[in-house]
């Protein structure tokens, strides 16, 4: 059931791409041109999710726990550091050169393309490498891992 | 450069849908429906049992676009105008820069500006200045793509 249910709402969040047209790499990056052919479609996008997890996250962390888990996985971090800046920093560069994050990367999968599978094999291969990087870290500074705590919102 | 249609409507019920299935991911879940920790997690090291979820949800990610031509008759619009090359460094970039800031355009432009978290605002604000700027130089002063 809980397995239906995550791919019931992967399938709504990329119906969302495509209907928005978010995953539409030429349409993202006619949305980061600002000084040329500017097509703000994408930033109705971001409106449209915002203000409904805005209202919905308020909603559901009201509840004790979530329906299939044993509680809410909030990020707890709210220190600002280097990779907070870095990071979305190389991602932006990325982004603004194939039009494509994540999530839409996922969706051009199905088309089959040589461009969109040579695009998520290196972003495959990006993330697992920072991931390696950021537990090498973690451990060499033994630092107590992040706990799954209370945010601000939860108060 | 290839000129697309202004489309808020139909980009604001996207954008809807997507909030939608971020609520539902925390309801069922209780976690942030981030796509590139998602993504990453799909490999080891496994610090917890949640393997297969991820696993779908990426699928339904992907088997999106067939689901919409089916339902509407109409194949998604999708244009990639980048090279392979570009693609590839640009998918370096990405999954680097996504997982070393800990979020993407869903994780921190989506969830976390939506939760008032400043490290999302940040974030968020970082990658749109340097997507913008690397869109202006390759477009603009470059003249390529």
């Amino acid at each position: 059931m809980t397995v239906l249910v995550q791919f019931v709402i992967g399938l709504i969040f990329g119906l969302g791409l495509v209907i928005g047209g978010m995953s539409n790499p030429a349409k993202v990056l006619n949305f980061l041109d600002v000084a040329g052919i500017w097509d703000p479609s994408l930033a109705f996008v971001l409106a449209g999710a915002v203000a409904v997890t805005f209202v919905g996250f308020r909603v559901v962390l009201r509840r004790p726990r979530p329906i299939f888990a044993e509680k809410f996985h909030l990020p707890a971090a709210t220190h600002l550091d280097a990779r907070i800046i870095a990071g979305p920093a190389m991602f932006g560069i990325g982004w603004g050169l194939a039009g494509f994050c994540p999530g839409p990367a996922f969706t051009a999968l199905s088309g089959g393309s040589s461009a969109a599978i040579t695009f998520v094999t290196t972003m495959l291969i990006g993330m697992i490498v920072a991931r390696r990087l950021i537990n090498r870290e973690s451990r060499a500074h033994s630092a107590t891992p992040p706990v799954a705590g209370l945010s601000k919102l939860r108060k | 450069m290839i000129t697309t249609d202004f489309t808020p409507l139909s980009s604001l019920i996207g954008g809807a849908l997507i909030g939608a299935a971020c609520v539902m991911l925390m309801a069922f879940q209780g976690r942030i429906a981030g796509i590139s920790g998602i993504a990453a997690r799909l490999f080891p090291p496994y610090a917890d049992q949640e393997f297969v979820g991820r696993l779908v949800f990426v699928l339904g990610l992907v088997m999106a676009p067939v689901v919409y031509a089916i339902a509407s008759g109409h194949v998604p619009v999708q244009v990639i105008v980048a090279n392979r090359y570009v693609l590839a460094v640009a998918g370096l970039l990405v999954g680097f820069g996504s997982v070393w800031g800990n979020g993407c355009t869903s994780g921190h432009g989506v969830c976390g500006l939506s939760r008032r978290s400043v490290r999302s605002v940040v974030a968020t604000l970082m990658f749109m200045a340097t997507a913008v700027i690397t869109v202006f130089v390759t477009r603009h002063l470059l003249g390529v793509s």
